[in-house]
């Protein structure tokens, strides 16, 4: 909404206030001012002028030489190029020394010989938005239609001195949608009574029911409609007064009918629509249900069909107008109509809203209609703009008015309690301040000891319970004079829950670790959905997506991992290690999906480097490995975690591991396929992702501390030859099964494969600790265990001993 | 003899002076204080001097030893700390020389600023819920007082997946989900993080998916001087000590009175400057106190209880907070972007 204030000054004394200040007022009041601004762009020195004599230039076959009177002594010589420049105009003129928008100085020049001193100037060039511009003065000068003095301030006249404040209205206040709903906001902040107009209409003694009946079909649909009929109307363009307002409102002006329509909807807020009588094409006005698949061609030009969803005007067969939102092209007022037939109604806002949106279609009109209008505001509306057409088009307003409907409801009662309010708000507001708030508001009320009943008007809808007169109250008290305190209420102990609590941890485990948290879309692609798999459940799809990229909800963190990993690649960094904790979306067979919350990491490049230390370790399976294994090292979860090789698509196929938690699959780790890495442009990549929740939710012993050694125990070291196929954790197993409970270590220190040992064949050397927690061992118990482990392996996997 | 003796130390002395290695000071040691050596030696010939001078020489020969031994202690002293200086000059290192990077990662930014706001509630007694992403259109809009065809939906436009289902575009759907489990037993105090979807073109300052930090406490007698007091200590961790907090009159279908909430701008002070666009405050969250159909709705008696609600951006938090320039630098996860945030 854009309020001028010099309108808003006709309702409302604003003086001793900046517009800075009024703003400032305002919007601390509830209503957001979003913007101030001026509508003079730094214009100086631009006066009236009378064009005394225009000829053409004799050198120049567009230009024309005049002589205007700027209330100087002398008339001046300008030439102007305006194709519409013409004797006896009033203009604008930009003096010789006058500053136009966009500091553009006016200075004497001489145009194909002729000198020229200032320049007649058209609208835009004083700074006026051209789609606000008369069509008439679109492509040329500004011409004054109404009488004017020579040598006078032309920004005056123009309203060029005007501040306008853009209030950025919230959907609850369409009261103040309109100049006497904001001069109603404007009093209350400023605690000033206000002055509304006061319509003195001269009505004929021909009956306007002779002319015209209004049926409502279903008054739920529309509950009021009412025709009003002006006779000898003339169309014309409007006074310079109703044009400023108009553009001061952004509404460019079309001519007076139309133009009074529009004023009366910003300055009452009640839509209205003046048709031309003569081609409405019945007496009759009958509002109903459009018919499926009727059709209307609307003001714009456009063909609309239309549904039993949407409401029309009709003429009794064909709909005029689509109720609310937008009249049809045939019974527009044109330039030869003289009679009006003014349509003041309230339609069904729901209606409206849903018309509205069908159709595509927004107007001033339907914006306000479907925030809700002042139901008891719909005749003075009509009145006024009857009053305007007689006053400005000469029209004679028929006596009555062809209604269906109530004209008024009733004030809504709401009560409150001042101790409720200072309950609510936490402050010692007096019954007698509460009084004055209500008073500034203009609400009637009765107050029986402190409980005020207050009959709130038609105008503002939006309060209807007792917290609405609280907010009331409070904002216009002043939020700033409420204090600041902190609760008292029972105090509840603030924590994080378990599961929360190792969720951060994990998080730093990883950090410590070297990776970096990156937070990624939840929204993808079907094939980056797919990416990690060959049979992914059902996809969780948008119904309308705004594009295919961010249509479907993912299942998987790694795609778009992977796609931070490119991103930072194609940026020349070339060591990456992020990580993501993030929901993942699976169809879960009832209402919503199945959210898991997931764990996933990639990792390319250098993992460690310290280059004049001769130090570069690239990342690899192992260093993935190690992170997952340290994660479960955090969780407590060590030895439940397990690797077991496996086969995932996108992976390689000798690189890849499944992450079980208690023998259960809980996700997977490896390299990307090589095909992969070529196709993403990635080098050797490592990546991983489990199912976070099963971590985190896995039941974990309470810690109990054991024992700490007291006697030494002895370490012996054993290099086995075996199959080079033959995995290590199964000779651990072996190894591990057999050294019986003095066995308590096994370390992995050597693989090796190559010269010296037969081909097909590895070393896995063991450092194996023994130890008895009872007493110190004796070189028998060691020897009898460890023959053990030798024999067992040697039995089950033909290991010899490396010599 | 005692002559013999006198030379001896004379020789000894000035050989254990000019010697240079530990090797000759060992075999100067068993040179003159051997077993064999010519001190001894010396002494085994006693038998041939007078009582009377015997004693005098043997004083006289330990004597010696015993000089002899103290300069041989003196000077390995020195040759060994001269040996250990040498060691330690040829030890020096450039002690400029970059030290070995401790390899680390970092969080997220949002993530930081998520938490800091966590602890600041968790230590006002505050929980943190956490709830579906995908919502119900009845959790994420009905129990909040939009009902279907409420005309603030359009505030919002959302990422419907079903008719009735859609991704959530707040976290205060947790309002209701929290409230239903207590059967109207207060109080209720928790904060929502986490991530919600609008249907907003990405671009500088939008994004189709971002982070909210929703709060509620509802119990008896809260008031909203209670929710300013809660802002205002936030607005103080999050901006500094010296912000002040301004509550400003707004709407929202779930809060009645609903308020937003600016802070005195932390770059200019108030006075005005770009970053608060000459205004002295910038706009932080919006709140409220909790409408009645709410309660309600979720089991809660509107006459017994009240309760503060509000709603923050951890991005435009961590954007004002940090400058940063560019709502998309949270999602594209540049690692120069990421590294940044290793000290907070």
């Amino acid at each position: 909404m854009l309020v001028s204030l010099n309108w808003l000054s006709q309702y409302v004394d604003i003086e001793g206030y900046s517009a800075d200040e009024l703003a400032e007022l305002i919007t601390k009041g509830g209503i957001e001012v979003e913007t101030v601004e001026s509508l003079n762009k730094g214009i100086k020195g631009v006066v009236i002028g009378h064009v005394l004599e225009c000829a053409s230039h004799p050198d120049a076959d567009k230009l024309s030489v005049c002589k205007v009177d700027i209330g100087e002594e002398e008339p001046v010589q300008i030439i102007c190029g305006a194709p519409n420049v013409a004797k006896d105009q009033y203009v604008a003129v930009a003096k010789v020394g006058a500053v136009l928008p966009g500091n553009f100085k006016i200075k004497k020049a001489k145009l194909r010989g002729e000198p020229s001193h200032g320049m007649i100037c058209s609208l835009q060039e004083l700074g006026v938005e051209s789609k606000l511009v008369q069509k008439e003065y679109a492509e040329g000068i500004f011409v004054f239609s109404d009488e004017v003095t020579p040598g006078e301030d032309a920004l005056e006249y123009l309203n060029l001195n005007d501040t306008i404040l853009e209030l950025g209205l919230t959907p609850n206040r369409a009261d103040a949608m309109n100049m006497i709903g904001v001069a109603y906001e404007v009093g209350a902040v400023l605690n000033r009574p206000i002055s509304l107009p006061s319509p003195e209409l001269v009505r004929s003694e021909e009956s306007a029911e002779n002319h015209v009946s209004v049926r409502i079909e279903d008054e739920e649909d529309a509950p009021y409609y009412g025709a009003t009929i002006i006779k000898d109307v003339t169309v014309q363009p409007s006074p310079q007064w109703l044009v400023n307002r108009l553009v001061s409102a952004g509404i460019r002006p079309i001519n007076n009918v139309v133009d009074i329509t529009n004023f009366v909807l910003l300055e009452y807020g009640q839509p209205l629509h003046a048709f031309d009588y003569d081609r409405f094409g019945s007496k009759e006005v009958m509002i109903r249900r459009a018919k499926q698949e009727e059709k209307i061609v609307t003001l714009d030009d456009t063909e609309r069909t239309l549904s039993s969803d949407h409401l029309v005007i009709t003429n009794g067969h064909t709909p005029v107008a689509v109720a609310g939102v937008m009249g049809g092209a045939d019974s527009e007022v044109q330039g030869d109509t003289t009679t009006v037939l003014l349509e003041a109604a309230y339609f069904n806002s729901k209606l409206v809203r849903k018309s509205s949106k069908d159709l595509g279609l927004r107007s001033d009109s339907s914006s306000r209609f479907e925030k809700g209008i002042d139901r008891n505001r719909v005749v003075p509306a009509s009145e006024r703009a009857a009053q305007l057409i007689q006053d400005l088009a000469g029209g004679t307003v028929l006596r009555g008015v062809a209604e269906q409907g109530a004209r008024h409801v009733e004030a809504k009662d709401v009560s409150v309690e001042v101790a409720r309010i200072n309950q609510v708000l936490g402050t010692e507001i007096s019954e007698s301040e509460v009084a004055a708030i209500f008073d500034r508001l203009q609400f009637s009320y009765k107050n029986f000891g402190g409980t005020f009943t207050v009959q709130v008007p038609p105008r503002r809808p939006d309060i209807t319970i007792t917290e609405d007169l609280i907010e009331e109250v409070g904002r216009l008290y002043g939020y700033d004079n409420v204090p600041a305190t902190l609760p008292i209420t029972e105090s509840t102990p603030g924590q994080l829950t378990d599961y929360q609590v190792k969720r951060r941890r994990v998080r730093r485990m990883l950090e410590g670790a070297g990776l970096y948290q990156a937070v990624t879309y939840s929204l993808t692609s079907p094939a980056k959905r797919v990416f990690f798999s060959d049979e992914s459940p059902e996809a969780i799809r948008l119904a309308m997506p705004m594009s295919e990229e961010r249509s479907e909800l993912r299942t998987s963190l790694l795609p778009h991992l992977l796609e931070a990993a490119q991103y930072n690649i194609n940026r020349q960094l070339e060591n990456i290690a992020l990580y993501e904790t993030a929901s993942v979306f699976l169809p879960s067979g009832s209402e919503l999906p199945k959210e898991e919350e997931h764990l996933a990491g990639v990792m390319t490049g250098l993992w460690q480097e310290h280059p004049w230390q001769k130090e570069k370790k690239p990342a690899d399976f192992f260093v993935m490995k190690g992170v997952v294994e340290e994660l479960a090292v955090d969780l407590g979860l060590q030895d439940r975690l397990s690797f077991v090789r496996a086969q995932e698509p996108k992976l390689h196929p000798g690189r890849t591991a499944a992450v079980h938690l208690d023998g259960e699959a809980i996700g997977y780790l490896g390299q990307l396929h090589p095909e992969v890495e070529k196709e993403l442009d990635l080098k050797e990549t490592f990546v991983f992702e489990v199912n976070l929740e099963k971590m985190l939710t896995a039941n974990v012993e309470h810690l109990k501390y054991a024992k700490l050694p007291r006697f030494p125990s002895v370490t012996r070291d054993v290099a086995l030859v075996v199959d080079e196929m033959l995995e290590a954790s199964e000779v651990k197993n072996v190894i591990q099964g057999a050294g019986g409970s003095k066995l308590v270590d096994i370390n992995l220190f050597d693989v090796y494969q190559g010269e010296h040992l037969e081909e097909g064949k590895k070393s896995l050397a063991f450092s194996l600790r023994y130890y008895n927690p009872e007493q110190t061992l004796t070189e028998e118990e060691v020897k009898s265990a460890h023959d053990r482990v030798l024999q067992a392996v040697e039995e089950q996997f033909g290991a010899a001993l490396r010599s | 003899m005692e002559e013999r003796l006198q030379t001896l130390k004379e020789e000894a002395l000035s050989q254990i002076e000019s010697a240079s290695s530990m090797k000759e000071l060992q075999d100067i040691r068993v040179a003159y204080l051997g077993k064999k050596g010519p001190i001894t030696e010396i002494l085994r010939g006693m038998g041939k001097l007078s009582a009377e001078e015997r004693p005098k020489m043997g004083q006289l020969a330990n004597e010696i030893r015993a000089a002899i031994s103290e300069k041989l202690d003196e000077k390995t002293q020195v040759m060994e700390k001269a040996a250990v200086e040498e060691k330690l000059k040829q030890e020096t290192i450039d002690i400029t020389l970059p030290g070995r990077p401790v390899n680390k990662g970092n969080h997220h930014p949002l993530t930081r600023v998520i938490e800091e706001i966590e602890d600041l509630f968790l230590g006002m007694g505050f929980s943190i819920a956490e709830g579906p992403e995908v919502e119900t259109d009845y959790y994420n809009f009905e129990a909040l007082n939009l009902p279907k065809d409420h005309p603030a939906r359009d505030m919002q436009d959302s990422f419907y997946v079903t008719e009735e289902t859609l991704l959530r575009t707040h976290t205060s759907p947790m309002q209701a989900r929290t409230m239903e489990k207590l059967n109207g037993e207060g109080p209720v105090k928790i904060i929502v993080p986490g991530k919600v979807y609008r249907r907003d073109t990405d671009d500088a300052t939008h994004s189709h998916q971002f982070m909210q930090i929703e709060g509620l406490m509802v119990g008896e007698d809260v008031r909203m001087s209670d929710l300013k007091g809660v802002l205002q200590a936030f607005a103080k961790k999050m901006f500094g000590e010296e912000r002040e907090i301004r509550l400003r009159p707004s709407f929202f279908p779930f809060t009645e009175p609903s308020v937003e909430m600016d802070i005195s701008c932390f770059n200019c002070g108030g006075s005005g400057c770009s970053v608060c666009k000459g205004t002295g405050w910038i706009e932080i969250l919006g709140g409220g106190m909790v409408h009645p159909n709410v309660l309600r709705m979720s089991g809660f008696d509107p006459e017994k209880v009240t309760g503060f609600a509000f709603g923050m951006g951890p991005e435009r938090i961590a954007m004002l907070k940090y400058g940063i320039d560019d709502i998309r630098h949270f999602y594209t996860n540049d690692s120069r972007f990421i590294k940044q945030f290793n000290h907070i």
